[in-house]
């Protein structure tokens, strides 16, 4: 019974907060460059302009086109059950980073599809590059799982952030500080963020995401939308509690809930204002170097690892 | 007749299935005829690692020999070879000494040629056949030598003789012996850089001979490796696993990366099976270092890993070529700039091939993500081996996986979207017809393997692991976790894909339910793409299969060597009025420029020297004669 209500809690928290972050996010930027910017409760009213709005579907599309959305919200909801949220126990308590890796995969894989499902250049051309990206992010988030399954003796999520939480020293050396880097730029490379993509612009040629969805409209845009606000809140959630994994509860009872969930927002609050910080201080990176910035990002996971291997 | 031969072969197939399923649960038998084949005469026996091959190829015949029936050209039919093909696939893994395994060899080999000069009017199909017939027959040499020095040596032909006498055995004999199986191995297995003839012999065979030269033929090549290194030679020094280890590790890149930027559909696939043949030698390789360090359960669980995806890439490439071959009949053309569109013409291939896809990829929570999850698992724990040189090797095999993986999700993306999705982009394309239902079955049938194979680890793996267990002389561990979910070294890691499947489901149906509880208009309209404002939407405004590939081409422009060829034909009056464009990119293989071409050339100027030698003139011969003779005299 606990675990229903657990589970119900971790998506609702992901599906609610998610919108909230990315609000928070829009109006810190705005604010850090001396723009008043939109409320931080706008993308809310945006998602609920959109479930109001009739839906345009080209007629060149097919099926993948119409069930894509929901299975990247699906994949969202079943990575909001694996990442340890308010308890440092997850729901589905079996899942591993390696699994949470690949599921993001499966909703790239569909919303790839879906942009070239439409038969437009920019879908096929927003395609092609965010797979390309993806793939070339995949070596630095293995190394840094495997960073991390090293200091923990577990990938499995949960038991690392137990074994965190029991000795917070393990997570205060300098190997997890690159390893955290290192996922870092992953996170900004995997949902598209600065300077790997520019989630405020719609300008073709340098566009990425939103050049794959572009065809999206209505509900189904909705959908798309909040999947994506879902994953980067995964993701900084992921970070949070992988590498400053203090004052996370173990027990599930009412009042630990309660107090994960505020130490969960003071985590995510930090971490928001540093992306913030860095999303305005760098300039967008040309696609081809966009490799460059991946490969850095793996160099530092592979020094993460080393440095377990020599120091051992 | 010749359906008759091809229902022949599916009863063969389905027995053979259920032969090697028994194999696999330990219902081991020999059989032995001293008079059939001299030197050592016939000898079978079955044991659960050629159970478990025997399945495999059970299992694809089946399905190939069904769509054989389903899509048969009269003009073009070999079902005589077929039968002896397929029969040579399976005799191979039960043959129990050297006689009996060469033969099975080359009767698998040369049938397989057989099949591959399908076409053999065509030049291009002629020289596939030829590039084949002299790597497969190169790959005979060092088997055959590599056998003879054993037999030398151990004074028998039987492999159970072998694996007794292995530890006894100088160190020069094994490490020369094992360096010719091994090559002749990879070479069948296609291991970089003994690859070149299969992207171009698979995809020139009929699709249902593909299918199962990719599916199970070049698997035997992994089953001969296995042999080698655990059994026939003994304990393999950890120097073979590093080799092995990055041997596969460099196929699984290379193999993606060619299939990333080829858009001939059936040679994408061939590539795409270099890249699954490395990760099972990932696999492979570091069962191998496990083992010399002492670490049996860890080479267990890889081991485990590699045959898990052995068996799942048997299917879902036997998928995917028996899709691609319904696809080839259907449009009449390999190359996917002529496609599109095809899933509305298409329904059950394109299903069928999304779903190979998808397995392919390694997307939760179908079957190719169980083995790269099981593989990633074991290589993860390699810390336990103390030796940093080794755990460096280990890093540098997860980086490559992994982006091995990420990068087989591109190019699978472009594999479906391109061909499947959007406008077609030929006539051809536009008239696709659908396949037969005997193809249909088929795939439908390998389909639901695939998804079965995702969703029961927890039955396969403890299965494979009694198979793997006597191969690298480790106990089955205590528990592989229960029924719901696996669970591999005690705690490291746990894994229930029957969990995500049931999760994935409520993810799909929680938001169609809510909009629909939350009165959200399911209103639709449609319209045409938009298209900046042009006023009609045509297949050549669409993103092209090179288009797609081209992010990567850059990226990785050391291993490409991309060249652009543009050819502008001007007026006479003005560089301004362009009359003509051609661009071309031929691709270019470092493989072939930088090792096969040296090669031959410097074989090719060697044979015009020993040219002067055959000068035809029969008195120049009995010199030869008179002077060889004069030699072996003073010798004496």
């Amino acid at each position: 019974m606990i675990d229903v209500v657990l589970a119900v809690l971790q998506v609702l928290v992901v599906a609610a907060g998610a919108p909230l972050l990315v609000g928070a996010l829009r109006t810190l930027k705005a604010r850090l460059v001396g723009r008043r910017g939109p409320r931080v409760l706008q993308p809310y009213a945006n998602l609920v302009k959109l479930l109001r709005k009739e839906v345009v579907v080209s007629t060149t599309t097919s099926w993948i086109f119409r069930v894509t959305p929901y299975v990247l919200f699906a994949t969202m909801v079943v990575a909001a059950l694996i990442v340890p949220l308010v308890l440092a126990r997850p729901v589905l308590d079996f899942a591993g980073l390696v699994l949470l890796m690949y599921l993001f995969v499966l909703g790239t894989f569909f919303l790839a599809l879906a942009g070239l499902d439409a038969g437009s250049a920019f879908g096929g051309m927003g395609s092609s590059r965010e797979v390309a990206v993806a793939a070339l992010a995949e070596p630095t988030i293995m190394v840094a799982i495997l960073a991390l399954a090293l200091r923990a003796g577990t990938t499995n999520l949960g038991g690392i952030v137990e074994r965190f939480t029991h000795e917070p020293l393990l997570a205060a050396n300098p190997g997890h500080l690159l390893a955290f880097s290192a996922l870092f730029i992953v996170m900004l490379a995997e949902t598209g963020r600065l300077p790997v993509d520019n989630p405020a612009t719609h300008l073709e040629l340098t566009m990425i995401h939103e050049a794959m969805v572009l065809e999206y409209s209505g509900h189904y845009l909705a959908l798309v939308e909040w999947a994506s606000a879902m994953k980067l809140f995964l993701f900084m959630t992921l970070l949070a509690n992988l590498f400053l994994p203090w004052g996370m509860p173990v027990t599930a009872a009412p009042g630990t809930i309660v107090l994960g969930l505020l130490v969960l927002a003071g985590k995510l609050a930090v971490l928001t204002v540093g992306l913030a910080v860095v999303e305005t201080t760098v300039a967008k990176l040309r696609l081809f170097r966009v490799p460059e910035l991946l490969a850095g990002s793996f160099a530092l996971a592979l020094l993460s690892v080393l440095s377990v291997f020599l120091l051992r | 007749m010749a359906g008759l031969l091809y229902i022949v072969a599916f009863v063969a197939g389905v027995a053979g299935a259920g032969l090697g399923v028994a194999g696999v649960l330990d219902a081991t038998w020999s059989l032995r005829v001293e008079a059939a084949i001299p030197l050592g005469g016939l000898e079978l026996t079955m044991d659960p690692l050629a159970g478990l091959f025997l399945a495999l190829v059970g299992v694809s015949t089946a399905a190939a020999s069904l769509c054989a029936i389903g899509s048969r050209d009269p003009a073009h039919d070999d079902a005589g070879a077929y039968l002896a093909f397929v029969a040579a696939l399976g005799a191979v893994p039960l043959a129990a000494n050297a006689m009996t395994f060469l033969i099975a060899w080359e009767i698998m080999s040369v049938a397989s040629w057989m099949l591959v000069l399908d076409r053999r009017d065509d030049a291009e199909t002629r020289r596939a056949a030829w590039v084949y017939a002299v790597m497969t027959h190169a790959g005979l040499a060092c088997l055959l030598a590599g056998m003879l020095l054993l037999q030398v040596h151990t004074g028998s032909v039987r492999f159970a003789d072998w694996s007794a006498a292995a530890p006894a055995l100088p160190a020069s004999v094994r490490g020369v012996a094992g360096l010719l199986l091994a090559l002749g191995f990879a070479g069948k297995a296609g291991v970089i850089p003994l690859h070149v003839w299969l992207p171009l012999a698979h995809p020139a065979a009929p699709s249902h001979v593909s299918a199962l030269m990719s599916g199970v033929m070049i698997k035997l090549g992994v089953y001969g490796l296995i042999r080698v290194g655990f059994e026939w030679l003994g304990p393999a020094p950890a120097a073979w696993g590093v080799v092995i280890l990055l041997a596969g590790a460099v196929s699984a890149l290379v193999g993606i990366l060619d299939a990333l930027v080829d858009h001939d559909l059936k040679r994408l696939l061939a590539f795409s099976s270099i890249e699954n043949v490395g990760i099972i030698l990932i696999g492979v390789g570091g069962a191998m270092l496990f083992r010399q360090a002492g670490l049996e359960a860890l080479a267990l669980l890889a081991l485990v890993a590699a045959l898990y995806h052995v068996v799942n890439h048997a299917m879902f490439k036997s998928l995917l070529f028996l899709g691609a071959g319904a696809v080839v009949h259907g449009v009449g053309t390999r190359n996917m700039e002529a496609m599109g569109g095809l899933i509305k013409r298409m329904p059950w291939t394109a299903g069928g091939f999304l779903l190979g896809c998808m397995a392919i990829a390694g997307l939760p929570p179908l079957n190719g993500f169980v083995s790269e999850w099981l593989t990633f698992q074991a290589l993860l724990q390699n810390v336990r081996i103390e030796e940093p040189s080794l755990n460096l090797v280990f890093v540098l095999a997860i980086a490559a996986l992994a982006l091995t993986a990420g990068l087989g999700a591109a190019c699978f993306v472009k594999a479906f979207g391109i061909t499947f999705l959007a406008l077609p982009r030929s006539e051809a394309a536009a008239h696709a017809h659908e396949a037969g239902l005997a193809t249909r079955v088929g795939m439908v049938g390998l389909a639901v393997i695939c998804v079965l194979l995702g969703l029961g680890p927890t039955v396969v793996v403890p299965v494979l692991g009694a198979v793997a267990g006597p191969v690298v002389g480790a106990a089955a561990p205590e528990t592989w976790g229960d029924l719901a979910t696996l669970s591999v070294s005690e705690s490291f890691a746990r894994l229930s894909t029957l969990a995500i499947a049931a999760t994935l489901v409520l993810g799909l149906a929680l938001p169609f339910v809510a909009l629909v509880l939350a009165g959200v208009s399911r209103r639709r309209r449609l319209y045409e793409t938009w298209g900046c404002g042009r006023m009609l939407q045509t297949a050549r405004m669409e993103y092209t299969a090179t288009a797609f590939a081209d992010p990567f081409k850059r990226v990785f422009r050391f291993f490409y060597r991309p060249v652009k060829r543009l050819e502008l034909d001007v007026h006479p009056a003005s560089r301004l009025f362009v009359q003509r464009i051609a661009y071309t990119n031929p691709a270019a293989s470092i493989f072939e420029d930088w090792l096969y071409r040296p090669v031959l050339t410097a074989l090719r100027s060697l044979i015009t020297l020993v040219q002067h030698l055959q000068s035809g003139s029969a008195t120049a011969y009995l010199t030869y004669i008179f002077a060889a003779l004069l030699v072996l005299l003073a010798l004496r």
